[in-house]
């Protein structure tokens, strides 16, 4: 038995004896470089300040985790790509305007980048464990601490070094003031609009102006199987049924005219795209058991288009995702997926 | 037309390639046999030998002790040198008896009946039961509480599991390519037993030349349906044989015969076979050795109770990449502590794991709940809330979540991204509540 290994060298786990190739942290890289599209597309159109904005936020969701994991002897796992995706999500999802000196907004994507990681992810016990999608909360704690700079738009110049571009108002905004037929005399003609606004040559947040980019990103995660389509199409599908019977207004009196919304116009515009495919997706804040994602993607779909409508902000994608993650625990509950056999049993 | 399988699943490398095209071959006869008095699913064996009995081969050594249990007999003829508790390959210390084997290889009694065929159900099952025939696709539940359901559980369908879905492992498939007319006779004789007259053979499609086998041994039998399935793992295992075959689903906890099934595996149905024939009890198995860490990988007719030890040097050794030494299929098997255990009626594979293809299970993340292990799961369960709840010590929860309905096939660990020990949490869980 002389080369037969000593008994002591035998290692020994538990079954089963293979893996799968997957990682955690491989799965998290793939959803950045999946917005990378996106994020091109808004460095494109805001210049270099959408490319400022977005690198603060990475850093200081990936230092916030670091020191924060060092002070509370947790293992560090900045590795994985979980809060570098959380500070490109939150930059993705702020104003471009926010690179501003005077007046001096430039400490709030640091401020949004350290709640989100901190607060929303790591106080809650960190990746796996956060009730609500990071990116998601800081953005919505700076729309609330600072109402002002978080709702400056500057239009897309595409001039690269323009660090100071006109200010205007986003596509959802100039609808809910002013109406849809001043928003196609912005935009020249309907045709036009559609355009602009599927390649994302608009106001809005610096990655969620180009559903094309959105689209390209969205689809490689559905080809890699990161994401399935339950979550997006029924978020997706539920705002354009309920912005065609909710959205239209008659234009003589400015009441709402039932079955004449334009649903193209509210899927085009707003955070939907980049909300529905990879924010309402994030795998820790949405249910796991697939038709639970499609009350979950229902859920949000109605709570956008009730904000959108009736709601005081024109865009309502970020509170609809947030009201639905507190429900994504009991909706996994009660719609536990089915036990082989189970169904039959019942029928006996 | 698409083929017979099951929902969810898994695709794991088949790595069958080592091992498939070795023919069987006779192991070498050990010095020594430690014949575990409990190889099979219930209540261990009782020992009617005393040390310095001479026995033959074939002898009883063990009877069984109670309904769910199954005689054991010598595999080699000599002395019985010691009956002691020794190690198995789960790492239990089992009642065991040690025999010397004096070379000799002497039959106690084995008699060639060809016309085993007119035996009335009740002979028939007689000789299973003196045969000592278990399960023998790794589970090694005794055969003949498979074949003796309550009067108010007709069984109408037997089904012949050569899924061999775990990946490595290729004794199965070897049995059919070798022994496939035996095989069909086996089924036969299972059918007559329980008064049947359908009978599935259930092969994955990449054993093309398994199904082919088969099919022609089968030919002239109408009530015999040879059926290739989807390959996917765990396309064997019984529940999902039965649901991929006939459509039914087994209710949960419920056994294959409340739905009118009995499933047994192609080596089984051979011992079946050779028991009828020739009254040939079960001393010995095919055995795949097989890895990327061993030198000769082969397919090997071992004794019962020959130690993987004796296994490992006949195939060569290991490599020096050798890591893990697993018994049975990478999927569920065991990976053993220590070389000198025996190999038992239910120990389908030696699998040899090369240092570096090792996954570690002390180092995984927090459960992202991705859903993967949900999707896949074949038994439609949850296993990423068992492992959290089981993981956070709140073990009766995880009841809530059908605990007990997990077999253990490993699919969710598979393809969990955090490598979480899913089974083992599992395991703690169900040994610490109560169904």
């Amino acid at each position: 038995m002389a080369d037969v290994k000593k008994e002591h060298e035998l290692i020994v786990t538990v079954s089963p004896h293979v893996r799968d190739e997957e990682t955690t942290s491989r799965i998290m890289w793939t959803v950045n470089m999946a917005l990378l599209p996106a994020f091109f597309m808004g460095f494109y159109f805001f210049g270099l300040k959408a490319l400022f904005i977005t690198a603060l936020c990475i850093i200081s969701s990936v230092l916030s985790e670091y020191f924060f994991q060092k002070a509370v002897n947790r293992k560090v796992t900045v590795n994985d790509g979980s809060s570098f995706l959380t500070g490109l999500l939150l930059g993705m999802n702020l104003p471009p305007s926010l690179w501003s000196f005077n007046p001096f907004t430039i400490h709030v994507p640091i401020i949004g980048s350290v709640i989100a990681v901190v607060i929303t992810k790591q106080f809650f016990g960190g990746l796996g464990y956060n009730i609500f999608n990071p990116a998601l909360i800081g953005r919505a704690f700076l729309l609330i601490s600072f109402p002002k700079a978080m709702t400056i738009w500057t239009e897309p110049s595409a001039a690269f070094f323009a660090l100071d571009a006109k200010t205007t108002a986003t596509p959802l905004g100039i609808l809910k003031e002013d109406g849809i037929a001043k928003l196609i005399e912005a935009f020249g003609d309907k045709l036009n609009l559609y355009a602009e606004l599927f390649n994302g040559h608009r106001a809005g947040s610096i990655g969620e102006t180009s559903v094309l980019a959105l689209l390209i990103g969205a689809g490689f995660l559905l080809y890699k199987r990161y994401i399935t389509w339950h979550i997006p199409i029924s978020f997706l599908g539920t705002v354009a049924v309920l912005a065609w019977i909710f959205g239209g207004k008659n234009p003589e009196t400015g009441k709402m005219l039932l079955f004449a919304g334009d649903p193209l116009i509210h899927l085009l515009s707003g955070g939907l795209m980049l909300g529905a495919f990879f924010m309402a997706t994030d795998y820790v804040t949405c249910p796991s058991v697939r038709k639970g994602q499609i009350v979950f993607g229902i859920g949000c779909g109605a709570l956008t288009m009730l904000i959108r409508i009736k709601g005081g902000y024109p865009e309502g994608v970020m509170f609809a995702i947030l009201l639905m993650n507190c429900f994504a625990p009991l909706i996994d509950r009660s719609m536990k997926s089915d036990v082989f056999g189970a169904v039959k049993e019942k029928k006996k | 037309m698409a083929l017979a399988t099951f929902k969810g699943g898994i695709h794991p490398p088949d790595k069958k390639d080592i091992a498939k095209d070795r023919a069987i071959k006779e192991a070498k006869s050990p010095q020594r046999v430690v014949i575990p008095l409990s190889q099979h699913l219930g209540a261990p064996c009782k020992p009617i030998v005393s040390i310095g009995q001479e026995v033959k081969k074939g002898e009883v050594i063990g009877e069984p002790g109670g309904f769910v249990s199954a005689p054991v007999h010598s595999s080699v003829s000599g002395k019985v040198i010691a009956i002691a508790e020794f190690p198995n390959a789960m790492g239990r210390m089992v009642n065991s008896v040690v025999i010397e084997n004096d070379g000799k290889e002497e039959w106690a009694s084995l008699k060639d009946n060809p016309d085993y065929i007119k035996l009335s159900a009740d002979e028939l099952k007689e000789k299973v039961k003196a045969a000592g025939i278990v399960g023998m696709g790794g589970a090694a539940f005794p055969t003949l509480v498979k074949l003796s359901p309550p009067k108010e559980k007709p069984i109408d369908t037997i089904i012949i599991n050569g899924a061999e879905c775990e990946p490595y492992l290729t004794a199965d498939y070897r049995l059919m390519i070798e022994k496939s007319g035996e095989i069909v006779e086996g089924l036969k004789i299972l059918m007559r037993i329980l008064g049947v007259n359908k009978g599935f053979i259930g092969i994955e499609n990449n054993k093309p030349d398994a199904i082919e086998k088969m099919k022609d041994a089968a030919k002239n039998e109408p009530n015999i349906e040879v059926c290739g399935l989807e390959v996917k793992y765990p396309q064997g295992a019984e529940k999902m044989l039965i649901s991929a075959l006939t459509g039914r689903e087994v209710p949960p906890r419920a056994l294959p015969m409340d739905v009118r099934v009995v499933v047994q595996n192609v080596g089984t149905a051979l011992a079946v076979y050779e028991a009828a024939r020739y009254g040939k009890p079960l001393i010995e198995r095919v055995v795949t050795v097989t890895g990327e860490g061993i030198k000769n990988a082969a397919n090997l007719m071992v004794k019962i109770g020959t130690l993987i030890s004796d296994i490992v040097e006949e195939c060569g050794g290991f490599k020096d990449s050798a890591g893990k030494v697993v018994s049975g299929g990478p999927m569920m098997g065991f990976a053993l502590s220590t070389l000198d255990v025996p190999v038992t009626k239910g120990t389908s594979g030696i699998l040899v794991i090369p240092e570096e293809g090792v996954v570690h299970t002390d180092e995984f993340g927090p459960c992202i709940r991705c859903g993967r292990c949900i999707d896949i799961c074949p038994m439609g369960l949850m296993p990423s809330m068992l492992s959290i709840l089981s993981e956070k010590g709140h073990y009766e929860d995880t009841k809530e979540y059908n605990l007990f309905d997990c077999f253990e096939c490993g699919s969710c660990a598979f393809v969990c991204p955090s490598k979480r020990p899913i089974v083992q949490l599992v395991r703690l869980a169900k040994s610490l509540t109560k169904p």
